[in-house]
């Protein structure tokens, strides 16, 4: 259990900068979620941290000790790769004891650690098996449990749920934050899911074209974006740009949008609006106001997502996502006014 | 109807094909076990051929080249090929699609045109005939085969075990003698397989690079069939039929063609 720092990192291959200037610090026994589209450079940062990519500058530190001239093996880490990577000739007590067998520890200690970890991903039972036979989520329990067993400063997981379905998946998410948490230690994870990076991390850091694009907590995140990439990545996003005119912001419908701060590009968050089909209804705090019809309406139970249709942004309808308070559903061609409070508006960087 | 018609001559299609590729040799053995010498009926069970085989000096100092070639082969070429086929599969380097180009062309050059240039090229370096430049012509031979099929295994597991491995604190030699030689074993026990088919079948290279008085079973065969043709033949081919088929189905069993297992 260690914290990690990463100092000024950069890594290019040919002509392509697949990382650039990157630092980050990951606290000691923290979940934390690097979430970035594919080929963004997440993966190539976790294969830094691994020791599998040799940074061509900066510093790689574990608990301020200096790491990049330490052969992967001699890291100390713990590794759940995309396809597990079980051993395929091995039995999963076997696969689960590798990692002490290279460290001499055999026997009936290796046997009491192996068993403690079959119990703790609760695949008791299955020691001899052999990773064939087991289902796409036992396999997964088995990766992360000869991770684990070695007890490594840090623990990787590349993409650790891609290979499940959504269901599996969702079970998964509860049962890794689990374990991290009754081991503590310190995990860092590479995803593309926004959903799964919200729900396992304690922090997340967008990474984009090999550059760091925000971090924080993902409510910060999630709440208040810094830039328009983040905004629409990390779920999704009505995007706003008009004139400034000090707290307010002139669309180009002559609407005025009243938004703290002074960026010309402000985003809302679809749950943050609401529809009013008469313009009489709409509460005095939702002062943010603009009139569409809708085009479509999508019910799905619990909620109700309207596309409305703005005169002057035809080609970008708003997007609100209604919570289904009382069991009807505003039909389309029908005016309303779309209205949102100004603490919801958030300005971002282009 | 028609489709009855199409069933019956799918079956005859089959059948034609196994009785042409297996009634000929299914004779040549029957009549390793018949009294007569001139393929002549009614048939007669008895061993005087196998008898006769094992006072044979000639067919059996042969038969004893043969399986020390093999052998030797067999080693050197899946060490060879082995390694050959880590390097290629691990190391990205300019000439790597070229090399991998040239593993095909030996397999498909006619062994008798391979034999030739070969002769040439030993009678030209001073490394002669004789069992030695037999060895180097077999394990030249059989070193694609080897490659390709431990090359193919290797592919299918993509460097990701090694890095597991590492990972767990598994130094390089731990990673490869702990997790990917086991897990080429099935496959480099095919390809020695192989090679020693490769090697003990050889006709055409042995016979261009055997000196006077040196020979394998295979051009010894040759030989006494232009001399005179005797029963014994039938009886040795028996038993070298008997050898390769049991390696076919050995190789079947651990490789599956084509397919991972």
């Amino acid at each position: 259990m260690s914290r990690v720092d990463l100092e000024h990192v950069s890594k290019r291959y040919a002509a392509v900068a697949a990382l650039h200037d990157v630092s980050l610090s990951f606290r000691d026994g923290e979940f934390f979620g690097l979430l970035g589209p594919s080929g963004s450079g997440k993966t190539t940062l976790l294969r830094a941290i691994a020791g599998f990519v040799e940074p061509d500058e900066g510093s790689i530190s574990f608990d301020g000790r200096r790491v990049e001239n330490v052969p992967v093996h001699k890291r100390q880490i713990g590794m759940v790769f995309q396809n597990y990577a079980l051993f395929p000739n091995l039995t999963v007590a076997a696969n689960i004891a590798f990692g002490l067998s290279v460290r001499r520890v055999t026997g009936a200690e290796a046997g009491r650690q192996v068993s403690e970890m079959l119990e703790l991903v609760r695949l008791t039972g299955l020691n001899e098996r052999k990773p064939r036979e087991l289902s796409g989520g036992q396999q997964q329990r088995v990766a992360l449990a000869r991770a684990l067993v070695t007890r490594p400063k840090v623990l990787l997981l590349d993409e650790p749920l891609g290979a499940l379905d959504r269901r599996l998946r969702q079970e998964m998410q509860v049962e890794l934050k689990d374990i991290q948490r009754e081991t503590g230690v310190t995990t860092i994870f590479v995803t593309h899911d926004q959903e799964e990076a919200l729900t396992l991390s304690d922090r997340i850091a967008i990474i984009d074209q090999g550059r760091l694009m925000q971090m924080g907590q993902p409510r910060e995140i999630y709440e208040r974006p810094a830039t328009i990439f983040a905004a629409q990545f990390l779920g999704d996003a009505n995007i706003f740009t008009g004139k400034r005119e000090n707290d307010v912001l002139i669309l180009p419908g002559g609407e005025r949008i009243h938004a703290p701060g002074t960026a010309a590009t402000v985003v809302v968050r679809p749950e943050k609006m609401r529809v009013f089909a008469a313009s009489r209804a709409v509460p005095d705090e939702a002062s943010n106001r603009i009139e569409g019809h809708i085009t479509q309406a999508v019910y799905s139970g619990a909620s109700v997502t309207y596309h409305i249709r703005v005169a002057w942004r035809v080609d970008r309808p708003l997007l609100v996502f209604a919570q289904n308070l009382k069991g009807e559903v505003l039909t389309p061609e029908t005016s309303v006014t779309v209205a949102w409070s100004p603490e919801h508006t958030v300005p971002v960087e282009t | 109807m028609a489709r009855h018609i199409t069933s019956v001559l799918a079956r005859l299609y089959l059948a034609l094909i196994l009785v042409f590729l297996y009634l000929p040799i299914v004779i040549m053995m029957t009549m390793a076990f018949n009294t007569s010498p001139l393929y002549e009926f009614p048939f007669e069970f008895n061993l005087i051929w196998f008898k006769a085989l094992i006072s044979n000096e000639r067919l059996l100092l042969s038969s004893l080249n043969s399986l020390m070639i093999a052998l030797a082969n067999t080693l050197v070429a899946t060490v060879l090929g082995t390694m050959a086929a880590l390097g290629l599969n691990r190391y990205e380097f300019r000439a790597r699609p070229l090399l991998e180009l040239l593993l095909l062309p030996p397999i498909t050059i006619p062994w008798l045109i391979i034999g030739v240039s070969m002769l040439i090229f030993f009678y030209w370096t001073g490394i002669g005939r004789g069992l030695h430049s037999i060895l180097l012509g077999h394990v030249a031979l059989s070193l694609p085969y080897v490659i390709i099929v431990v090359g193919t295994r290797l592919k299918t597991y993509g460097p990701t075990l090694e890095e597991a491995a590492a990972t767990l604190g598994a130094k390089p030699s731990q990673a490869f003698w702990r997790v990917t030689f086991p897990v080429l074993a099935p496959s480099i026990m095919a390809a020695a397989l192989f090679a020693f088919a490769v090697s003990f079948d050889q006709f055409v290279i042995s016979y261009f690079l055997a000196p006077p008085g040196v020979s394998t079973l295979p051009v010894e065969i040759y030989t006494s069939i232009r001399k005179g043709f005797t029963p014994e033949i039938n009886a040795i081919s028996t038993l070298i039929i008997l050898v390769s088929m049991g390696i076919m189905l050995v190789v079947a069993r651990y490789y599956r063609f084509g397919g991972e297992r």
